[in-house]
């Protein structure tokens, strides 16, 4: 027990918290043990109680993605005993360029049990739980209550709302990532866990004190619209996994006077930035200092009406919360035209001359078009439309070519059909119509369609 | 308004990120100078940067994913000095000369 208090701060009070809440903490660690983690234990300040409290600990992954492989590695490699993972996904062959803990063997299976497979192999000895099915309102707290640490490596606001309520709810710490593109952020919440309604003092704050509301619904992006760069989202699941670590090793989760004092009383959202043009640079990460538990936080502050049950019967109501109506197709019918009956149209020879325009990125266009579509990104679309709105001049300006009828119809096509839709009704603003002469027409459900419906070998992405 | 040749100005950096860059022409960090009182003659805060910014540095017309009726729009955080603005007084807060201003849109991707 003794054999490395030696070189080795301690603290004294969180030790003895700790040991009350693990049985175990006192006993000899197995041969295998011994070998598979000495390099971490010799690490000053992780000794062998650190090692123990881990083999205790119940630590849930929430999400077995980009976020959850890679810290899912580090968590089974630094042998803490029980490891739940809660995902509904099955492996498809485009996660795995950033979820290395999947396999290409292993495309179609459940993600929890792929992850589960890679983890045992890297790991045989401690448990894990699967959980192959969504978190939701109904299940949260009964999953999260069976948990020492929750860690979020989810893809969307509204369940990153719920877990952080319920969290605050259990008196779980959370330590909470997330990413896009070339973008990462980490932050650890709720650590150590105060009961709600408790703001005299200092107090870690929870992910509602950080992030009060939740973006517009159009603003936000995922992985699947604006692309994800592996480096990074491992990048921030990695730094996850050595928060929890930490967390779990020395104990900090456990509330006594000496957790709080520490250094967790100064919460840190990190950010990473990636930069495709430049090596890396005094701002690809920096540090940005949070405030603490608010006082009239919706979770924890100090009037809060959040419950469990609640929350079980559907209140808060975190889809609504997170979701702002989406503008629905005010186009009539005469101007959307379906993928399938526009090839048609064009085969027949129905429509011989007339401007295709495709809205998506460059990126997207840049693996695969209609024949004679012309690539106008949607972002500088809108950005010609504001400008020609502003000086005046010709609405036709904005169109990529001048064929020689001026009634030439145009369609518009984007990705999955929404801006297209858009980009019709400015186009009309624009009086590019010719008082409707001119038919502008939206093909419905973008080069998504296209390939469902027409060429099934389109490259979409 | 006019005269701005000789009204006086606050050197600041500005700097903006996760994601929020591609509606300032892709660009994440600016040196501004920013007029050191607005059009009513007060120190120039928070509230007026952000009206200045979408003046004049703004490229995309997309200005409602950053302000939403002349406040920033939520899922943003605004960072003085690196520090969270609800620590220095949000919108009120009175900008001083070489504050670095960090707009970052929160992330949910995973
Ligand atoms: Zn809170």
């Amino acid at each position: 027990m003794g054999e490395n208090m030696g070189n080795q701060p301690r603290h004294s009070g969180a030790t003895a918290a700790a040991d009350l809440v693990h049985d175990g903490c006192g006993r000899r660690l197995s041969d295998g043990e011994f070998d598979r983690y000495s390099r971490q234990m010799i690490v000053p300040g992780m000794g062998k109680e650190g090692q123990l409290r881990l083999i205790n600990s119940r630590l849930l992954i929430i999400g077995a993605g980009g976020l959850g492989c890679p810290a899912g590695q580090y968590i089974a490699g630094a042998g803490v005993g029980t490891i739940g993972i809660v995902d509904s996904d099955v492996v498809e062959t485009s996660n795995l360029h950033r979820q290395v803990g999947h396999a290409t063997a292993r495309i179609g299976m459940k993600k929890v049990d792929s992850l589960i497979t890679h983890l045992r192999g890297l790991n045989p000895l401690p448990t894990y739980i699967p959980h192959p099915f969504h978190i939701t309102s109904s299940n949260a707290a009964d999953i999260i209550s069976q948990y020492d640490l929750v860690m979020d490596c989810t893809d969307n606001p509204a369940t990153r709302y719920l877990i952080s309520d319920i969290c605050v709810l259990l008196c779980k710490p959370l330590v909470s990532a997330a990413s896009v593109q070339k973008s990462g952020q980490l932050i650890v919440l709720n650590c150590p866990p105060a009961p709600q309604g408790l703001v005299d003092g200092k107090y870690p704050p929870c992910y509602r004190c950080c992030f009060r509301k939740p973006p517009p619904a159009g603003s936000m992006i995922s992985c699947g619209e604006a692309g994800i760069m592996g480096p990074v989202v491992g990048m921030m699941g990695v730094a996850q996994a050595g928060e929890a670590i930490k967390i779990l090793a020395s104990a900090l989760h456990v509330p006594s006077q000496d957790s709080l004092e520490r250094n967790l009383l100064q919460p840190t959202l990190l950010i990473y930035t990636y930069d495709l043009e430049s090596a890396v640079g005094p701002y690809s990460f920096r540090a940005l200092k949070m405030g603490g538990r608010k006082k009239n936080c919706f979770a924890c502050g100090e009037n809060s009406t959040l419950t469990l049950s609640g929350i079980k019967a559907g209140s808060p109501n975190y889809e609504q919360f997170c979701s702002v109506p989406t503008s629905s197709c005010k186009l009539p019918p005469e101007e959307r035209i379906t993928a399938a009956a526009y090839h048609e149209a064009r085969e027949r020879g129905e429509i011989p001359e007339h401007i295709l325009i495709d809205t998506r990125e460059k990126e997207h266009f840049s693996f695969g078009s209609i024949e004679g579509a012309v690539n106008v990104p949607f972002g500088k679309f809108l950005m010609r439309a504001a400008v020609l709105k502003r000086d005046g001049g010709s609405g036709s300006d904005i169109l990529p070519t001048k064929p020689a009828n001026v009634d030439a119809p145009i369609f518009v096509v984007c990705r999955r059909g929404l801006d297209s839709q858009e980009a019709v009704e400015k186009l009309k603003e624009l009086g590019v119509d010719n008082g409707g002469r001119r038919k502008v027409i939206d093909i419905m459900g973008g080069m998504k369609a296209w390939k469902e419906e027409v060429d099934p070998t389109f490259p979409f992405i | 308004m006019t005269n701005s040749l000789e009204a006086p100005t606050i050197p600041i950096t500005v700097d903006f990120s996760g994601g929020l860059e591609m509606l300032f022409d892709n660009q994440r960090r600016y040196a501004v100078s920013l007029p050191a009182t607005d059009a009513n003659g007060k120190p120039a805060n928070i509230s007026f940067l952000i009206d200045h910014l979408c003046r004049t540095l703004m490229k995309d017309p997309r200005a409602d994913l950053f302000v939403l009726d002349r406040h920033i729009r939520p899922g943003i955080l605004v960072l003085i000095n690196d520090a969270d603005w609800e620590l220095e007084g949000e919108e009120a807060y009175e900008i001083q000369p070489r504050d670095n201003i960090l707009f970052v849109s929160t992330l949910h991707g995973g």
